[in-house]
C-alpha cells in the first residue's frame, strides 16, 4: 500500500490509470476509487469526478494525460482559493496553537519556533498544557531544540489561561517578537474543554490582539477532520490550518473539505519528526506531490 | 460514549425509509445499499472493505430470506448487524497470559494514537484485576515520552522501569530486553512495553519495532488506533502487521464523535480483532470492546450491557436493596439521596451512561451541555443540612434555608428548588417503585426493541431503558441506577417502566428528559 519513493502521493493508485491509452469507464471508477482512498470523502469525490467528466467531454479529450492535468489544475484551484501567508506582522504577535490529542501541536511548536528563529525572529512559547503529564518538558525540550524561551507553569495543574496570560505578559516586558502557545490536546466533542479554550483566547485579548489561532489537523484523520474544524472555529476562532504527519501514507484530501466548507486556508504543513521538517503552504506543491 | 454514532445516524435515516415499506424491490434494495456505501464512506470505513460489505448486504437481501420475510426492512438491518458483527469479530476477546509469568505486552502505533497513556490505562486496569503490571519507557525518540509515562504510572500505580531518559538517547531494544530480566528478579507479573510512534511508511523504525518484538518476544501485541483516522487505516494496519504482527487492536479516542470506521477497516483487513476501546483521558475511560455491542451501538440500540456493567461495579447491593424498600415505604429521605448521589458519581462520568443508551444519539448535543458539577452544588446544600434536616425535611423553615444557603455557597431559591424536587422526586419514586419492582422480571429482551433512535417521539425515561435489560439479576440495580436520575416526569415514567407493553420500544429519551434530569440534580 504504501508507496515508499513518494510517500504521499496519490501518483501509486494513479498511475495505472494515466498509463492507459483512453479514457474509459473504468478510468472514472479507478479516479474515484482513489480520490476515496485519499481522504476526499464522497461528497468532494463526487463533486471532483462531476466536474472533470464535464470538462473532458466540454474538451472532448480521450487522452488520460489531459485528464491529469485537468485534475491537477482541479485540485489546485480549489485549494489556491484562500490566502495562505501567515499574519505575524503585530509585536507581540500571539499565535494559539490548538488542536485534538495527539495531532502533533507541541512538536509543530517546536518546528515553527526554528522557523521563525532561523528568521530572526524572537520566540517565547507558553506551555499552556497543564494537563497532558510531562506536555511541559515535551516543550521545552522543543523550545531549547527551536532556541526559543519558555513560560512554564508556575505550579502543577495551574488555569492554562493564566499560563498563556504569563507568557504574553513576559513577551511584552522583554520585547520578544512572536508568543506560542500550546494548549492541551482536546476532543471538540467536550463542550467543557473547548469553554477553556474561549477563555485562554479572551484572557489574551485582554492584552493584545491575537494574530493567528492555528488548528493542527493530523493528515490521518479522516471526514471527522470537518466536525473538528468547525468546532474549532466556534470555539477557538481559528485563523488557519495546520497538516501534520503528511510524511506518512496518509494523503489528506479532507483538507480540501476542510478548507472549502470552513473557509479557513492551510499555512503549514509538517511533514517529519525533524525540527525542520515544517513549511509554508504552497497549493501548487501540494497537488503535485498528492496527483504527481 | 458518542462512539459511531455519526454512521447510527446515517444507518437509521436509510432504514427510516425502509421501515415503511412492505415490500422490497430490487431498486429499493439498491437505494438502500448505495446509502450504507456512502454512509460507511462518510465513517471513514475504508473503501475495499465498504465495497466488499455493501456486496455481502445485496447478496443477502436479494436472497429469499428477505423477501420472504415479513417485514423485510426489519430483516435488512438485521443482515447489516450481522454482517457488522462478522467484521468486527464476533466474539470478544480478552488479553491472553503468558503460562509463565511475566505475560509481556507490546504497544505500537502511529505518533498521537494514545499509546503512552493506554499503556497507564492498562496498566491501571491489570492492576485492578491483581495483577502487577510494570510499565516499559521504551519510546526514547519522542521529547520526554519517558516523563510522561513515569507520571503516568505514579497515577495508575505502576512501576515504571526506565533506565535510559529519552530524547534520543538509548536503544530502545535494549531497554525492551533488560525489562523483562528485571520483571523476572523482581516478580511483576505483566510488562507492559511503551514503543515510540511510527509512520507505517518508515522502515528504519518499524525493524526497531520489530527488533524490540524478538528482543521481548511479547505474548500480546497490541496495535494502538486512533478511531479517528481516515482510508490511511488500512495501509497503516497492513503496515504494522507486516513489520511487527500485532495480535490484537486497541481502538483509542472514541470519546470524541468521530464516527469510527476504521474499527470496521482494520478488523476486515488484518482479521485481528480489536480487544479493548480507550474512551478518555482519564485513566479509567478505559473498557474491553465487544463486537456484537459495538454492532448494536451502530445500529443504535444502545449499549446496555456496558451500562449494567458499570453500575454493578460501582453500586453496593446491599446498599441498594435498603433504598429500594425505602422508596417503596416512603422513608426515602435526603440522607439517601446523598448517598445514592455519590454512588451515581462512583460510576464514572454520567455523560457518559447515558450516551450508552438506546436511542441517545438524538441528544448527543444536550449530552455535552450536560454540566455534572450540578450534582456537586447539589451535594454541597445537602451536607450544609443537620442529621435531622436530611430526615425530616419538613423542619426546614426560612432561618433553616438561610443557614444552609450560606452555609453551602448557594442562594435559598437553590435550597428552595433542591427540596421541591426532593419531595417530588421521592414520591414519585414510591410510586414507581410500588408499580414497578413486581413487573421487573418479565420484561422482555431489548435486542427485539426496535430502532428507537429513528422515531425518538415515544418519550421513555432514561429509566425505561435502563431497566429494560434482560439481565436478571442486574436488573433491580439498574433500576435503581435509573430510578434516581430521571426528576420530575413521574406520570409518564409508569409507562415507560412497563416497557413490555409498549411494544417494546426503547425509544429516546429526549432534550427535554435531560433538562429535566439537569434540574433535578442541580438548580
Amino acid at each position: 500500500m504504501a508507496d515508499r519513493s513518494t510517500p504521499w502521493s496519490l501518483g501509486g493508485a494513479l498511475r495505472g490509470m494515466f498509463t492507459k491509452p483512453t479514457i474509459d469507464d473504468d478510468t472514472w471508477e479507478d479516479l474515484e476509487d482513489a480520490l476515496i482512498r485519499a481522504d476526499f470523502g464522497p461528497t468532494i469525490t463526487e463533486e471532483v469526478v462531476a466536474h472533470l467528466r464535464e470538462q473532458v467531454r466540454r474538451f472532448s479529450t480521450t487522452d488520460p494525460v489531459d485528464l491529469k492535468r485537468m485534475l491537477r489544475e482541479t485540485l489546485e484551484e480549489r485549494l489556491a482559493r484562500l490566502n495562505p501567508t501567515l499574519t505575524l506582522s503585530a509585536r507581540p504577535a500571539v499565535v494559539l496553537v490548538v488542536g485534538v490529542n495527539g495531532v502533533g501541536k507541541t512538536t509543530t511548536i517546536g518546528k515553527f519556533s526554528k522557523f521563525l528563529v532561523g528568521h530572526g525572529r524572537t520566540v517565547i512559547v507558553g506551555a499552556a498544557d497543564t494537563f497532558r503529564a510531562a506536555a511541559v518538558d515535551q516543550l521545552a525540550t522543543w523550545a531549547e531544540r527551536g532556541g526559543a524561551s519558555i513560560q512554564r507553569p508556575q505550579q502543577q495543574g495551574q488555569d492554562p489561561a493564566s499560563v498563556a496570560y504569563q507568557t504574553v505578559e513576559r513577551a511584552q516586558r522583554e520585547g520578544i517578537d512572536i508568543v506560542l502557545i500550546d494548549t492541551a490536546g482536546r476532543l471538540q466533542t467536550k463542550s467543557g474543554l473547548m469553554d477553556e479554550l474561549t477563555k485562554i483566547k479572551r484572557v489574551v485579548e485582554k492584552q493584545t490582539d491575537i494574530a493567528e489561532v492555528l488548528l493542527v489537523l493530523d493528515a490521518t484523520t479522516g471526514q471527522n477532520g470537518l466536525a473538528q474544524a468547525e468546532a474549532f472555529i466556534q470555539h477557538a476562532g481559528v485563523t488557519g490550518l495546520v497538516i501534520t504527519k503528511l510524511d506518512g501514507s496518509a494523503k489528506g484530501g479532507f483538507v480540501i473539505a476542510v478548507q472549502e466548507r470552513t473557509g479557513i486556508p492551510i499555512k503549514l504543513v509538517g511533514q517529519g519528526e525533524g525540527i525542520g521538517d515544517l513549511t509554508g503552504f504552497t497549493p501548487h506543491v501540494f497537488v503535485q506531490n498528492l496527483v504527481g | 460514549m458518542a462512539t459511531f454514532s455519526s454512521l447510527t445516524d446515517r444507518l437509521s435515516d436509510t432504514f427510516k425509509n425502509l421501515r415503511g415499506k412492505g415490500k422490497l424491490t430490487p431498486a429499493d434494495i439498491d437505494g438502500t445499499v448505495r446509502e450504507i456505501r456512502r454512509a460507511l464512506l462518510d465513517a471513514d470505513v475504508a473503501l475495499e472493505v465498504v465495497k466488499d460489505f455493501t456486496g455481502k448486504v445485496r447478496e443477502r437481501a436479494l436472497g429469499d430470506e428477505v423477501s420472504k420475510a415479513l417485514n423485510p426492512a426489519q430483516q435488512v438491518v438485521q443482515i447489516v448487524n450481522d454482517e457488522l458483527i462478522a467484521i468486527l469479530g464476533g466474539e470478544a476477546r480478552r488479553i491472553r497470559f503468558a503460562k509463565t509469568a511475566p505475560t509481556v505486552i507490546m504497544l505500537a502505533g502511529l505518533q498521537g494514537a494514545g499509546k503512552t497513556t493506554l499503556a497507564g490505562k492498562l496498566a491501571k486496569w491489570l492492576a485492578k484485576d491483581g495483577h502487577t503490571p510494570m510499565l516499559v519507557a521504551a519510546d526514547l525518540q519522542r521529547p520526554n515520552a519517558v516523563t510522561q509515562l513515569q507520571v503516568v504510572g505514579e497515577q495508575a500505580g505502576a512501576h515504571v522501569f526506565a533506565p535510559e531518559p529519552g530524547n534520543g538517547v538509548g536503544n530502545p531494544v535494549r531497554v525492551a530486553k533488560d525489562a523483562i530480566k528485571y520483571a523476572q528478579d523482581k516478580q511483576y507479573d505483566v510488562v507492559i512495553v511503551d514503543t515510540a510512534g511510527r509512520l507505517g511508511v518508515d522502515a528504519e523504525l518499524m525493524k526497531q519495532a520489530a527488533d524490540i518484538r524478538r528482543a521481548v518476544d511479547p505474548d500480546e501485541v497490541l496495535f494502538v488506533i486512533d478511531a479517528m483516522i481516515g482510508q490511511d487505516a488500512v495501509a497503516t494496519a497492513k503496515a504494522f502487521q507486516q513489520g511487527v504482527d500485532f495480535t490484537a487492536v486497541v481502538l483509542s479516542k472514541l470519546d470524541g464523535d468521530a464516527r469510527g470506521g476504521a474499527a470496521l477497516s482494520v478488523a476486515s483487513v488484518t482479521g485481528r480483532p480489536i480487544i479493548f476501546a480507550s474512551t478518555g483521558e482519564s485513566l479509567d475511560d478505559f473498557e474491553p470492546f465487544y463486537p456484537d455491542r459495538m454492532a448494536s451501538r451502530i445500529l443504535d440500540l444502545g449499549d446496555i450491557l456496558t451500562l449494567i456493567e458499570q453500575a454493578q461495579q460501582h453500586f453496593d447491593e446491599e446498599e441498594t436493596r435498603k433504598v429500594a424498600e425505602k422508596f417503596a415505604t416512603a422513608t426515602f429521605t435526603l440522607e439517601d439521596f446523598l448517598s445514592q448521589m455519590q454512588q451515581l458519581k462512583n460510576m464514572g462520568s454520567i455523560k457518559n451512561m447515558l450516551g450508552m443508551l438506546p436511542g441517545a444519539k438524538g441528544m448527543r448535543e444536550q449530552l455535552d451541555n450536560f454540566d455534572e458539577s450540578e450534582i456537586t452544588r447539589t451535594e454541597a446544600i445537602i451536607q450544609s443540612m443537620t442529621l435531622q434536616e436530611r430526615r425530616t425535611p419538613k423542619v426546614l423553615n426560612g432561618s433553616r434555608r438561610v443557614r444552609i444557603a450560606r452555609g453551602s455557597g448557594s442562594t435559598v431559591s437553590e435550597v428552595n428548588a433542591l427540596v421541591n424536587r426532593f419531595e417530588q422526586a421521592a414520591k414519585m419514586m414510591k410510586t414507581v417503585a410500588k408499580g414497578q419492582m413486581p413487573q421487573m422480571p418479565g420484561m422482555g429482551p431489548i435486542p427485539g426493541a426496535g430502532f428507537g433512535g429513528g422515531r425518538g417521539k415515544q418519550v421513555t425515561k432514561k429509566k425505561g431503558s435502563k431497566s429494560g435489560n434482560p439481565a436478571k439479576r442486574a436488573s433491580e440495580n439498574a433500576a435503581l441506577a435509573a430510578g434516581l436520575k430521571p426528576g420530575e416526569p413521574a406520570a409518564p415514567t409508569g409507562s415507560g417502566f412497563g416497557l413490555g407493553k409498549g411494544k417494546g420500544a426503547a425509544a429516546a429519551p429526549t432534550g427535554d428528559d435531560l433538562e429535566t434530569l439537569q434540574k433535578f440534580l442541580g438548580r
